[in-house]
């Protein structure tokens, strides 16, 4: 049986009543277990569905269901529970300069309150999963950016999430480093996790074969299951 | 574990930003420090009141053997004379207003004048024999004072009728004046350090955005985030406090169990007890308006 993750309904948002809409009226769903990637030019509105699924914004009109409850009649003290369910990775890393490599991604763990006994089973279980075995005591300085990601990356699923977001995650790297982050995705997504990932990088996209969400000032103009980046290539 | 790690983030926030950590204290010691006087002030009030209340408050001093005023022309007041004070002080007309009435001859008068100035140098200035007799009138309510002084104002062998009230109420409203200053100045101090704590809080978010960004993320819940840097004005201001009970403390000690104890005596004074009351009070205040303007700084700085 196929269990829908997300799904937009007509979703629109407008961060002010000039300026045109950053999303206008898009619909569409994923399923458990599906990679997707979500490409379009610069302000195309990719990273506002990431921030609307995130409930960092609220739409401005249409409906928006993230496993089945409606985050757009949430009420804000729900938000974090929402966000237990969701992993998250960006461009940056937004790694703790200050903590080592276990005590990020242990980090998400503790700040839900987790115990230090499932920390030391998960926190380097995940690291396995991201190939990060061995550095548990590295500083994220000590590490090269395709590493710092994979500790981004493993902060993000520590949690065992059902959904994991990836905005620009190889924007900062080289083609073959972005490679192994791909495949620390795939890997991930294997095992159950939708992922979700914005990305300019039409290579990565036509070799994947995945499906691809275009977006085109707002609106979506093309979803295809095993597509490519862009419909000349 | 949640507790150790909030109480580390509260650690590392305080040791951050020492410098408006240490203001938030002194602000609060100093505008806690003012409500504490002006409470302690209000103390010192009411218990000189219930000392008083509870006691005399009207004197019908009885002329002695030598008196210049104009009732006591006959020289000192003869039995008679004391009769028809009591018989008037018991009539219809004057008992309503009457709670008690309490005979006081020269020997009482003169060994409360000896203990009232024990050690000074007016003991045993007085003999006895010069000593007033008095009626000493406790009233149902002490305000009436005026009706008796008027009964009295004509009536042989009456010295002076003296409200000892009236000489409590000059002082009364001179603590009173001391206590709106105080109480004025408490206000704009803790306004300020009202002020002075949403800054710090602010400061201490804004270096903590990374980390308070990160548990966002990952679906930390609002009380978790916010609670460290609640926590870390409600110490600062805590600390305060205690250490303006503490200013209180030795003021009390010092100055007033001290130094005043021995200037006036007939006085009841305040004492450490009183602050022990008063600590509380202090820190509580202190903690509910660190905890107040904190809150209020965070959900405008630290939404979901």
């Amino acid at each position: 049986m196929k269990t829908l993750l997300i799904k937009f309904d007509s979703v629109s948002k407008s961060y002010d009543t000039r300026s045109r809409r950053a999303l206008d009226d898009i619909s569409f769903e994923a399923e458990r277990g599906e990679f997707v990637f979500l490409v379009g030019a610069s302000g195309s509105g990719k990273s506002t569905v990431i921030r609307l699924i995130l409930r960092e914004e609220v739409p401005s009109a249409g409906r928006i269901h993230i496993a089945g409850k409606s985050v757009v009649k949430m009420p804000s003290w729900k938000v974090p529970y929402l966000r237990r369910g969701i992993g998250t990775v960006f461009q940056d890393f937004r790694l703790l300069p200050n903590k080592t490599v276990f005590a990020n991604v242990a980090f998400a763990l503790q700040v839900i309150g987790k115990s230090r006994a499932s920390m030391s089973t998960l926190v380097p279980d995940v690291l396995e999963t991201v190939g990060l075995a061995g550095k548990e005591k590295r500083y994220p300085s000590e590490l090269s950016g395709g590493e710092q990601q994979r500790v981004a990356i493993a902060r993000a699923v520590v949690n065992k999430p059902g959904i994991l977001l990836a905005d620009e995650p190889t924007g900062n790297l080289d083609p073959t480093t972005s490679a192994d982050i791909m495949s620390v995705l795939e890997k991930i997504n294997r095992n159950g996790t939708t992922v979700l990932m914005a990305t300019h990088d039409g290579e990565i996209v036509n070799r994947m074969r995945k499906r691809v969400i275009e977006l085109s000032e707002g609106t979506i103009v093309r979803d295809v299951e095993e597509g490519t980046y862009g419909v000349a290539s | 574990m949640r507790a150790g790690f909030i109480l580390s983030e509260v650690w590392s926030g305080l040791r951050k930003n020492v410098s408006m950590v240490l203001s938030v204290v002194l602000v609060t010691f100093v505008s806690l420090l003012f409500v504490g006087a002006a409470i302690l002030l209000q103390m010192q009030v009411g218990q000189m009141k219930d000392y008083w209340y509870d006691r005399v408050q009207v004197s019908v001093f009885l002329c002695p053997p030598d008196s210049e005023a104009t009732n006591c022309v006959e020289g000192e007041a003869t039995d008679t004379q004391k009769k028809n004070i009591e018989d008037q002080l018991n009539s219809s007309e004057l008992a309503p207003y009457v709670d008690e009435v309490y005979f006081e001859d020269k020997g009482e008068a003169f060994e409360h004048f000896q203990d009232q100035f024990k050690g000074t140098s007016l003991e045993g200035t007085v003999p006895e024999d010069e000593m007033n007799e008095s009626f000493r009138v406790k009233l149902q309510d002490a305000e009436k004072y005026d009706i008796i002084k008027e009964s009295f104002s004509s009536t042989q062998g009456v010295e002076e009728v003296v409200d000892q009230n009236q000489l409590l109420d000059r002082l009364f409203s001179v603590l009173n004046i001391a206590t709106v200053v105080a109480v004025a100045i408490a206000g704009i101090m803790l306004l300020c350090a009202m002020l002075l704590i949403a800054t710090t809080i602010r400061l201490s978010a804004f270096s903590r955005r990374r980390e308070t960004g990160i548990m966002r993320l990952v679906g930390a819940s609002n009380t978790f985030i916010q609670l460290p840097f609640l926590l870390e004005g409600v110490i600062a201001s805590a600390i305060g406090a205690t250490l303006s009970a503490g200013a209180l403390g030795l003021l009390v000690h010092f100055g007033v169990s001290g130094w005043l104890e021995g200037q006036a005596t007939g006085f009841s004074l305040i004492s450490g007890v009183n602050v022990l009351i008063v600590a509380p009070i202090l820190i509580a205040i202190g903690v509910i308006m660190a905890g107040a303007s904190s809150l209020i700084t965070l959900n405008k700085y630290t939404k979901v």
